[in-house]
């Protein structure tokens, strides 16, 4: 394609080559450098001290959310707030503290909004079965349509039903 | 009741949950962190000044005095806005205003001080940002009213305003000075 782009243009074949390589080359370094990038995301190397630490601390601070890149967790947030947080975490889990007292210190400071996954108690009960209430009230509903239906329609009577199809009705 | 009706009845809730949601966001700031430390005692810090390094303010220096600690930086727009008023309104609060720089190089700081003016009493720096962490800081500006006992009063994210101070603050150190003239 990029041959084809220079072939049209009235350059001479020398310029032509030299103009297609420089284009690949150009093409190449992006294509490395976009695939580069994410690495460059959030730059805090912490030093792990084997594989499991890591992985401890990459599920810890993905339940966290970043205080500043509200739609992102602590593990990808590039704030410096965040890399500051990190790194508290990071030495909190190597004074030897558990996952909940990480947390712990962490609402202390910056209530339940630095946890994605929110506590349930006396104010979150309706965020936790809020969706339940209305399921069950869906139950409900349809439970009273199909009886009320069934009143109208005996089932097995296929002759008293008409012709089109029952969803007409809605 | 006709049972035609439920189907409508049910739309108009979802309509008047949706239009709470709407009226709820556009009043609240949903962005806003809440902070769990008011009421409670302030964090135990002890900081450089801004102005001398060898010299430290902590809690244990502020406290017998109620103080205004307000959070700043120069890499802050925010905090630019926020500095006129702080400039004319500082002394009517007629308490300590401390400076808390926040994750700044000193040098900068200064010279932010030096161009803009400075309305602090005095300015504690944190570069690291450790002690801000302990306050629940998200970012500057943040402003925290700190009792005599040492008690977090009122917490107040992003820049203050003539408004907040007169309906805020102003209330709230009035009502402070009284229980401990």
């Amino acid at each position: 394609m990029i041959r084809d782009v220079f072939a049209s243009s009235s350059l001479r074949p020398q310029e032509r080559k030299t103009g297609t390589r420089v284009l690949t080359a150009l093409l190449l370094a992006c294509t490395m450098l976009a695939a580069v990038l994410p690495a460059f995301a959030a730059v805090d190397p912490l030093p792990f001290k084997d594989r499991a630490e890591e992985l401890r601390f990459q599920a810890l601070t993905k339940q966290l959310r970043c205080l500043v890149c509200q739609n992102e967790s602590l593990n990808d947030s590039s704030a410096p707030l965040a890399a500051d947080l990190r790194r508290d975490v990071f030495e909190q889990m190597r004074a030897g503290k558990s996952d909940a007292q990480i947390k712990e210190w962490l609402t202390a400071r910056y209530s339940d909004f630095v946890l994605y996954d929110p506590p349930l108690r006396g104010g979150t009960w309706l965020l936790w079965f809020g969706p339940l209430l209305v399921l069950g009230a869906g139950g409900i509903a349809v439970f009273f349509t199909v009886r009320r239906r069934a009143k109208v329609l005996p089932a097995g009577d296929a002759s008293v039903r008409p012709a089109s199809d029952v969803e007409d009705d809605w | 009741m006709n049972t035609r009706l439920l189907p409508f009845a049910g739309f108009v809730l979802v309509l008047a949950l949706l239009g709470f949601g709407i009226w709820w966001s556009s009043t609240h700031d949903l962005r806003e962190v809440p902070s769990p430390l008011i009421g409670k005692p302030a964090p135990a810090f002890a900081l450089p000044l801004l102005d001398d390094p060898s010299k430290t303010l902590g809690s244990r220096d502020l406290a017998g005095q109620p103080y205004l600690l307000n959070v700043f930086a120069s890499w802050c727009f925010a905090c630019r806005d926020e500095h006129p008023i702080l400039m004319a309104e500082g002394k009517r609060l007629g308490i300590k205003l401390v400076g808390f720089n926040y994750k700044d190089e000193p040098t900068d700081a200064k010279r932010w001080l030096a161009q803009y003016g400075d309305p602090y009493d005095v300015v504690v720096a944190d570069l690291p940002g450790n002690v801000a962490i302990d306050f629940g800081v998200t970012g500057a500006p943040e402003t925290f009213l700190v009792d005599a006992q040492g008690v977090i009063r009122y917490k107040y994210i992003s820049p203050i305003t003539p408004a907040i101070i007169a309906t805020e603050l102003l209330p709230r150190i009035a009502a402070m000075k009284k229980a401990t003239p």
